[in-house]
């Protein structure tokens, strides 16, 4: 892979000891006919080389969204970023132009999309797709750029991979075109791999070894890895760091273990009880009451005190919680966190 | 014997391959469901797990009669419902409800929900009298937790966890003995899924109903079923009650299944003894010989090509493994 090594003229005022990627205060909404929709509002995180954070959330909490932004494949309109900064090694890309964050899209920060069939274009074969990236990124010759599709797909265990970079993606499997997407994304060695809900359309078994060559390939890179998904098993199995996100918001952040021993947040805390548990077959599960918000119409003070058990008058009257320091190394955004954590 | 509600007999279901527009030349088929043998008994939970592809969905599909089995026999309530004349096997079509999967899809999207729940009333006009539906439509409302003054409205008013419960409460409405679920809660989100699962175990107690789960959610069939099968390729693999099947799973395939799972729980993390599997489902067009699972399978040997294992008592498994070499791996250490 040396030669592919060779990096594109360097962005202005790359850091190279900063971190891969920070994002800081980030704001997004969508500005739609039935009023604004506030996806993002204000969520902020680091991520080193080598770690995997997950960002863990329901459906509509922004969590996809929030990796949109940072990839700058945002919907616009009707989505658009209103605040915040996006750091890729200390250089803010929602300053950059559109021709400069080209480079950064996929040479160093590489995306992952659940549907890979919709993700992956239907009429060219995934061969084309993959050397594509070769000759516009790196000005390869198409013989050359074909050689190296076949690596790839050599790299992300599709058998007989000499044969395959001809077919078409339909003619792929679930999981094999889930491998065509990582190649994809791995082709040009970013230092950021962002994967939104990379196992979700798969069966547990594929979904296995697609976790498996991910963890194996983001060893072997140093890779930073934000992994977006909804699934606590996946995430117990694979995150070191969790951002759990709840309309729109971060509202706890911490290593996975301190999450799973004791979490800080109600929302967090209601989410791990209702997996179902071996020692609680035959009981009820103790499901989250409720729905959760409507981005056009989050509630007052904290979103999540419509349907939390430890809601008081001051959940709804001040502004949402900020993010208090629970541990040196953990952050809630809940007035109660005491008590939360506490009664475990 | 009396208490068993439902049975199937060697149920296959072969959809044919066919080449031609004029002269259509059978050349295959597809073995969706290749002899499935259950029983459920009055009060029970059947949790049916397997991956995409491995005939669940077929086998709801032929259990509520929405397919005709290509051969083999239905038993509901004793009666065999391919040997009875139409009307019979309509009337017996009420005893057995399905629940889908996507609640999106699932409700007409022009119909409000009065209407939609109401329409088996509609096919069996003799089970609640005409006057009588409105009423009857507002009290299953609220036996599944909607405001009975909703009956009105339409499906886009609701979330997806409470479209899946008009989805139960249309399925409850012709008081049915059995409600198949074919993936309830796959498309719900987590802190939602709970509340449909707590739901319907108190529909269970209240009614005493028997479900057939369908699920590809290894926890969720977990927690709800008092038996399970395992499917694999239009097979029956492995059945037992649910501490057999997840404590001392016997079949290869079952133990790769669970081995899959990940565990919420990180401390777990690494001491887990994954079995990975290489290769994809074979297609169901033209499956291996012998034992379908042998192209997957670390066990295989020569015997497994060439003799179909049987789904029995082993030696080695105290309930029906369809392995020539079942035996006991220890393989979830999780949640103690």
């Amino acid at each position: 892979m040396t030669d592919v090594n060779v990096k594109l003229d360097a962005l202005a005022g790359v850091d190279p000891n900063a971190l891969p990627l920070q994002v800081k205060n980030l704001h997004v909404e969508f500005r739609t006919r039935n009023g604004i929709a506030h996806a993002v509002n204000g969520v902020s995180f680091d991520l080193r080389a080598g770690e995997t954070r997950a960002i863990l959330g329901e459906s509509g909490c922004g969590k996809s969204v929030t990796a949109q932004a940072i990839m700058g494949i945002l919907d616009s309109p009707p989505g658009f970023v209103t605040g915040g900064e996006i750091l890729y090694r200390g250089v803010d890309l929602l300053k950059l132009p559109e021709s400069e964050r080209r480079k950064v899209r996929a040479n160093r920060i590489a995306m992952i999309f659940q549907d890979a069939l919709s993700a992956l274009n239907p009429v060219f074969t995934v061969g084309f797709q993959l050397a594509e990236l070769f000759r516009m990124h790196r000005g390869m010759s198409r013989q050359d750029a074909k050689a190296r599709a076949v690596e790839l797909l050599d790299l992300v265990k599709i058998p007989a991979a000499r044969q395959r970079v001809n077919d078409y993606p339909h003619q792929f499997s679930g999981g094999m075109r889930q491998r065509v997407m990582i190649a994809m994304a791995l082709a040009l060695d970013p230092e950021v791999l962002i994967a939104d809900e990379p196992t979700t359309a798969l069966d547990v078994t594929v979904q296995a070894q697609i976790m498996a060559l991910l963890a194996e390939l983001q060893r072997e890179r140093n890779m930073g890895l934000v992994l977006i998904t909804h699934d606590m098993g996946v995430v117990a199995d694979v995150a070191d760091r969790i951002s759990v996100m709840y309309a729109g918001r971060v509202i706890e952040e911490a290593s996975v273990d301190d999450i799973y021993a004791s979490p800080a947040h109600p929302y967090t805390k209601g989410l791990l009880e209702s997996i179902p548990r071996l020692d609680l077959k035959g009981q009820e599960l103790s499901a989250i009451k409720g729905l959760p918000p409507a981005l056009t119409n989050i509630p007052q003070g904290c979103a999540f005190n419509p349907r939390c058990r430890y809601a008081q008058e001051v959940c709804r009257e001040e502004p949402a919680p900020p993010l208090y320091q629970v541990s040196p190394s953990r952050t809630a955004a809940c007035h109660f966190w005491k008590e939360v954590k506490g009664d475990e | 014997m009396s208490d068993l509600v439902l049975e199937t007999r060697n149920l296959v279901k072969h959809f044919p391959l066919t080449r031609g527009v004029v002269f259509k030349k059978q050349y295959g088929a597809v073995r969706a469901v290749d002899g499935i043998n259950l029983e459920l008994r009055r009060g029970e939970t059947l949790g049916i797990v397997g991956e995409s592809g491995c005939g669940k969905s077929t086998l709801a599909r032929m259990l509520v009669g929405l397919e005709t089995p290509t051969s083999g026999d239905l038993f509901v309530q004793g009666k065999n419902m391919s040997r009875v004349g139409a009307e019979e096997r309509r009337r017996g079509r009420r005893n057995i409800q399905l629940v889908m999967q996507d609640p999106y899809t699932s409700l007409n999207p022009r119909m409000t929900v009065g209407d939609i729940i109401g329409e088996p009333f509609e096919v069996h006009p003799d089970v609640v009298p005409k006057a009588k539906r409105r009423a009857k439509v507002q009290e299953l409302l609220e036996l599944v937790g909607l405001n009975p003054d909703h009956i009105n409205r339409y499906p886009h008013q609701f979330s997806g966890g409470q479209r899946q419960r008009i989805g139960i409460a249309r399925a409850l409405a012709l008081n049915p003995e059995i409600i198949l679920c074919d993936e309830p809660v796959s498309a719900l989100d987590v802190s939602i899924q709970a509340q449909v699962i707590n739901l319907l175990e108190k529909l269970q107690d209240e009614l005493g109903l028997s479900y057939i789960f369908i699920a590809h959610d290894l926890s969720v069939v977990r927690h709800i079923a008092d038996r399970v099968a395992v499917m694999y390729l239009g097979k029956i693999v492995e059945i037992g009650t649910e501490d057999e099947i997840y404590e001392t799973p016997t079949h290869p395939y079952t133990q790769a299944l669970l081995s899959a799972v990940p565990v919420p729980d990180p401390k777990l993390r690494g001491q887990r003894d994954q079995i990975v599997l290489t290769g994809d489902v074979p297609s169901p067009a033209d499956p291996p010989s012998g034992c379908r699972f042998r192209t997957r399978c670390w066990k295989a040997q020569d015997i497994c090509a060439e003799q179909e294992p049987l789904l029995q008592i082993r030696e080695k498994s105290g309930h029906p493994s369809a392995c020539h070499f079942a035996e006991v791996r220890d393989v979830v250490h999780a949640t103690e």
